[in-house]
């Protein structure tokens, strides 16, 4: 590829809409589209709480809250947490109710690298609402202790 | 003669504040105050610190009858709260009729072996750590109080020789890094200065709980040394050298450390 | 003898939300890291929790390699009316513990 040729592919890229897209590996959008099929993700209403930068991914904290007053008639049904870069992209699938009275669960991830971790709730009107955090891990999970 | 007395006294109390004033607050810091606030609710909160699962665990461990004796640690010790308050603040030290000093671990094979009949517990097994858990829980609070206690002083000495000494192929001391260097970063990870506070702690790269010995092979592997082996008198110095150094500094244990 | 940690008020107003926070001693292990032998260490992981309020579900969630050792969870429930709050882990190896604590709710 010549100098010019890749000048212009620069430029064409830099027109696509590279922060979603690009930045969300194939396997996390793959999971995602599993859970809402072709539904619109607003990204509304979610709280997605994790330090920014973490001393260590082996157990990192992660809450997500959902905007919601947790009535028969409006609640949230289901959270999702969805990871890029770790081997697997679904972290974990909550099951909520009115019973549940705060659409909040809190719980300690693994993360393998510094990535995009991406919450959506769905609503008992079928509708899906997302979040995302970008988190910086200075010591990843996983590396094989010797001692 | 009253004046002159009172005149010294005075200069005795100035001059010592004026020491402390100059010589500044203690500048010890333990490693949680290098933690960032998600860890430090970690530990601060008991129904999410992972450490307490290991202190429950040595709670039950405390009733269980063990040995020939058939002899629980509470049929000597009674209420751990009242007779352990305090105990892993001071370890290691010299028992009674011993002459050479051991950790609280060590100090628990002996009640084992001596009062409950009963095979010691491997050094670092589960069951050993939600001991060790439970007990330093009793002291959580409490200032580090080694003991006074001169026949210490030998392996105190020990302690801080192989503390200052530059071993291994990246041929660095612990002071290098703990003294001389703590407080800047290592691969995003502030550098402690080294204050045993929180033994035994949750520590998140062992995703477990784990002793001070254990951090100290960690730190020899790091640099490159041949650890000592496994019971090894070294570590005994450098721990009673560790807790001397962080006298009066506070404990946290069951700490959460990255 | 699973160890397991659960935090729950012991007693609430009618219609409170209450907070739940459950601790258990599990490795997780991911089956994705080789052991010192260099085989990987076979998966082990609690699958499911789930949670009731005198048998009725009241908070569920899948889990997967990616939770932490010693696995906590946080959530929230409405008190209805007196009675045992049950949680049940289950997964890999034939995992399945249980650990209830009472509430009275007025």
């Amino acid at each position: 590829m010549d100098r010019r040729r890749f000048l212009a592919g620069t430029a064409v890229l830099a027109l696509l809409p590279f922060d979603r897209a690009a930045a969300t590996p194939d396997a996390m959008a793959e999971a995602i589209r599993k859970v809402v099929g072709g539904a619109v993700v607003r990204e509304e209403r979610v709280k997605l709480d994790m330090p920014p930068l973490i001393e260590n991914g082996n157990t990192v904290p992660l809450t997500v809250s959902v905007e919601s007053p947790m009535t028969d008639g409006d609640y949230v049904k289901a959270i999702h947490v969805f990871n890029e870069k770790n081997p697997q992209p679904n972290v974990l699938s909550a099951k909520l109710s009115p019973r549940t009275g705060r659409a909040v669960v809190g719980t300690r991830i693994k993360l393998g690298d510094s990535q995009k971790i991406v919450a959506i709730a769905e609503t008992s009107d079928g509708k899906f609402w997302s979040a995302s955090a970008d988190v910086i891990v200075t010591l990843a999970a996983c590396l094989e202790e010797s001692t | 003669m009253t004046a002159l007395r009172f005149s010294i006294a005075l200069l005795v109390v100035f001059g010592t504040s004026l020491a402390l004033a100059q010589g500044g607050e203690d500048k010890r810091r333990s490693g949680y105050q290098d933690m960032g606030a998600a860890l430090q609710q970690m530990q601060d909160d008991d129904t999410a610190n992972p450490g307490m699962l290991f202190v429950q665990q040595g709670a039950k461990l405390w009733e269980q009858r063990v040995g020939a004796a058939d002899k629980s640690c509470a049929d000597c010790h009674a209420a751990a709260n009242v007779s352990m308050k305090g105990v892993a603040a001071r370890y290691p030290a010299i028992p009674p009729g011993a002459d050479k000093p051991v950790d609280l671990e060590g100090r628990i094979n002996l009640c084992r072996v001596d009062n409950q009949k009963a095979v010691p517990l491997p050094l670092e097994s589960q069951d050993m750590l939600a001991l060790l858990a439970f007990v330093s829980r009793q002291s959580r609070g409490l200032p580090i109080a080694p003991p006074d206690d001169s026949r210490l002083a030998a392996w105190r000495e020990q302690g801080a020789e192989i503390y200052g000494r530059r071993q291994g192929q990246l041929n660095l001391s612990c002071a290098i890094c703990h003294d001389d260097n703590a407080g800047k970063k290592l691969a995003g990870v502030t550098i402690p200065q080294a204050h045993p506070t929180g033994y035994p702690i949750y520590r998140l790269e062992w995703q477990g709980p784990g002793t001070l010995r254990r951090r100290l092979r960690n730190c020899l592997i790091g640099i490159r040394a041949e650890p000592y082996p496994a019971g090894a008198p070294e570590y005994v110095a450098l721990e009673l050298y560790l807790m001397d150094r962080a006298k009066g500094m506070v404990m946290e244990s069951p700490g959460v450390r990255p | 003898m699973a160890n397991i940690l659960v935090n729950a008020p012991k007693t609430a107003k009618r219609g409170d939300v209450v907070e739940i926070k459950a601790l258990i001693m599990h490795p997780m292990e991911t089956g994705f890291r080789p052991g010192p032998n260099g085989q990987i260490i076979p998966r082990n992981i609690i699958e499911h929790f789930t949670a009731t309020w005198n048998d009725a579900e009241i908070f569920a969630i899948e889990m997967s390699p990616a939770i932490s050792a010693n696995p906590f969870i946080s959530f929230f429930a409405v008190a209805t009316e007196s009675g045992k709050i049950r949680l049940r882990w289950t997964g890999d190896q034939g995992f399945a513990v249980e650990e209830q604590v009472a509430i009275t709710v007025e």
